[in-house]
C-alpha cells in the first residue's frame, strides 16, 4: 500500500519543516500533522468527511497560519500596486476587501490573493506554498517608496459554516458589531484581550471568517472558539474537499504561471476599469496585452467542473478525452462528502467547455464518463 | 490460519494454496475515509509486488500490493456497494480479494503479526 497525499513537489522540498503557532494545540487535538507548504499542518483530526460534513452544517476553525500576511505602505501606494495586480483601488473603500492576481509578463498566474484596504495601508494574504516568492516578487517591482512589512508572527484562522457568525460573536467586541459585516468587509475587533482583523470570506464556500491574529493569541483565541457547541477544528484534507465543492481554484493544481486568468474563470479579479482602453486606465498590468485579446476573442481552454459517474474519482493529472482525442487534464479531483460522489475540474478546449458536454477521463487506464457542470457544485452560502 | 504481513500494510491469511488479502488497520487508519475499491477480477495473474487492487480515499488514491504472486480467484463483491467496510472491519469483513498462490514460498519473506505489530510500533 502506497500512501500518496496530494502535496506540492515544491512545497515538499522544502529543506526545513516550521511549525506554527498551533503546533502543539493540532498535536493534543488529536490533529494528524503532514509537511504541507513547508510547514506541520494538520491533515485531519477524526476523519476528513465527517469534518467537512460538520462544516457544511455547523461551523469549523481552520488553521490557515501558514499563509502569507503582508503589509504594504508608502508613497504613491495605490499607483504601485496598480501596476502589479489588474485592481482598481480608486473602488476599494476602507473596511472591503478584494480578489486579485499575481500576474508575470505573459499573464500567466504567479499567485492569487486578497487585498484589503487599511486606513494608510493595503494588506494582502497570499499562499503559503507562494509567500516567499511573491515577496521576493513584490520587492524587486514594487519602488523603493514602498515598504513591505511581512506578519511572520502573526496568525490566521478561518472560522467557516452557517453557524460561523453565532459562535464568534459571542466573543468578538469592538466599535460595532460583526454583524456589520457583510462578505468581503472586514474590521478590526477584540478576542480575549487581543486585537484581531476580521474579515467575511472564506474558502469553503460557505459563510464564514477570517481571523488575523497575533500569534501569541492563537492557542487562547483556538480554545475559545472550540469550546463552542458549534465549532470543531478541521484540517486540510477537508479544507481541500469543501473548496473544490465551491468551484474555488487551488494554487499549484488548478492556477499556475501556465494558466491565465481568462482560462481559469477569474476574470472577477481584473476590475472593470483595468480591463479598459488605456486612456480610461484600462491595461498596465503584467500580461495586459493577452489577458485583454483573451477577454475580447475568448481564451482558448477554459477551467471547468466536471461531474463522473461511478464511484471512482479522477485526479490531478487525468486525461480527458473526446474519443481518442485528448482535450484536456484533470487539475484537481476527488469524492465530495457532500454530493456523495466524485467531482473534479480540468482545463478543456474551449468547445467542450458548455455545461452538459460528455467527455471521458483516462483513471489508469480505465475511461470515466464525466459531464461538464456549472460551477460550484455546491451553491455559495455567502452573508452579502 | 497463519497470517501474514507485508511492510507496504498488506495481511494475508493463508489456507491451503488460497490466500485472501486485505490491508491492516493501521493502513486504513493512515488512508482515512475510503470513498471506492477498484477490485481485480478474478482470472488476473499477479506478480508479488503488482498492484492489482487501488483503494480511493477522500484525498487520495493508494495501491494495494500483492503480497506474494498468484491467480485471483475472487474479489469481496461488497465492497462494491459499502467500500467503507475497509474502515470499519479491515482485516475480516473489508478483506479485499483472494488468489490461488504460485509460489508460496513467498510466504517466508513476511512479517508475523508480532514482527508486524513491532514494525508499526516503530514508525
Amino acid at each position: 500500500m502506497s500512501d500518496t497525499y496530494e502535496i506540492d513537489d515544491r512545497e515538499a522540498t522544502e529543506p526545513e519543516v516550521l511549525t506554527l503557532p498551533l503546533d502543539v494545540w493540532h498535536r493534543a487535538r488529536g490533529g494528524r500533522m503532514v509537511e504541507f507548504a513547508g510547514y506541520w499542518m494538520p491533515v485531519q483530526y477524526e476523519g476528513i468527511i465527517a469534518e467537512h460534513l460538520w462544516t457544511r452544517e455547523s461551523a469549523g476553525l481552520f488553521d490557515v497560519s501558514h499563509m502569507g500576511q503582508i503589509v504594504l505602505s508608502g508613497e504613491g501606494l495605490d499607483a504601485a500596486v496598480e501596476a502589479v495586480l489588474p485592481i482598481d483601488l480608486a473602488t476599494l473603500k476602507l473596511g472591503q476587501q478584494r480578489y486579485s492576481l499575481l500576474l508575470d509578463e505573459q499573464g500567466g498566474i504567479l499567485d492569487d490573493l486578497m487585498v484589503q484596504r487599511w486606513p494608510n495601508d493595503l494588506y494582502m494574504v497570499v499562499n503559503g506554498a507562494m509567500k516567499w516568492d511573491d515577496i521576493g516578487h513584490l520587492r524587486e517591482e514594487l519602488p523603493d517608496e514602498i515598504t513591505l512589512n511581512h506578519l511572520d508572527e502573526h496568525a490566521l484562522l478561518a472560522l467557516q459554516g452557517p453557524k460561523a457568525a453565532a459562535a464568534l460573536e459571542r466573543h468578538v467586541t469592538g466599535h460595532y458589531p460583526l454583524s456589520a459585516l457583510t462578505f468581503m468587509r472586514f474590521g478590526t475587533f477584540e478576542i480575549a484581550g487581543y486585537p484581531v482583523t476580521i474579515s467575511r470570506s472564506g474558502y469553503t464556500g460557505e459563510d464564514g471568517f477570517e481571523i488575523s491574529l497575533p500569534g501569541e493569541g492563537a492557542e487562547a483565541i483556538a480554545d475559545l472558539l472550540c469550546g463552542e457547541p458549534e465549532v470543531k477544528p478541521i484540517g486540510l484534507g477537508a479544507r481541500g474537499s469543501l473548496r473544490l465543492e465551491a468551484g474555488l481554484p487551488l494554487y499549484g493544481h488548478d492556477l499556475s504561471p501556465e494558466t491565465s486568468p481568462v482560462e481559469a474563470g477569474l476574470t472577477f479579479g481584473i476590475n472593470k476599469r483595468r480591463k479598459g482602453i488605456v486612456e480610461e486606465g484600462g491595461g498596465g498590468f503584467p500580461g495586459a496585452e493577452r489577458i485583454l485579446a483573451e477577454l475580447a476573442n475568448g481564451a482558448p481552454r477554459q477551467w471547468v467542473g466536471l461531474s463522473l459517474e461511478g464511484r471512482q474519482a479522477a485526479r490531478e493529472g487525468a486525461a480527458v478525452f473526446v474519443g481518442n482525442e485528448q482535450v484536456g487534464t484533470v487539475t484537481s479531483g476527488g469524492f465530495s462528502p457532500s454530493l456523495e460522489r466524485p467531482i473534479a475540474a480540468a482545463y478543456v478546449t474551449s468547445a467542450h467547455a458548455p455545461p452538459g458536454t460528455a467527455l471521458e477521463i483516462d483513471v489508469r487506464g480505465k475511461r470515466l464518463t464525466a459531464t461538464v457542470t456549472a460551477l460550484p457544485f455546491v451553491p455559495h452560502r455567502y452573508h452579502r | 490460519m497463519p497470517r501474514y504481513f507485508s511492510e507496504d500494510h498488506e495481511w494475508i491469511e493463508v489456507e491451503g494454496d488460497t490466500g485472501t488479502v486485505g490491508i491492516t488497520d493501521y493502513a486504513q487508519g493512515q488512508l482515512g475515509d475510503i470513498t471506492f475499491v477498484e477490485l481485480p477480477e478474478a482470472g488476473a495473474t499477479v506478480k508479488k509486488g503488482d498492484a492489482p487492487c487501488v483503494v480511493d480515499s477522500v484525498k487520495a488514491a493508494s495501491d494495494v500490493y500483492a503480497p506474494v504472486s498468484g491467480t485471483v480467484t475472487e474479489s469481496n463483491a461488497a465492497l462494491e456497494g459499502e467500500p467503507e467496510l475497509v474502515n470499519s472491519d479491515p482485516e475480516t469483513g473489508g478483506w479485499l480479494f483472494r488468489l490461488t498462490l504460485s509460489d508460496p514460498a513467498e510466504l517466508d519473506g513476511l512479517m508475523d503479526q508480532a514482527a508486524y505489530d513491532e514494525f508499526v510500533a516503530g514508525l
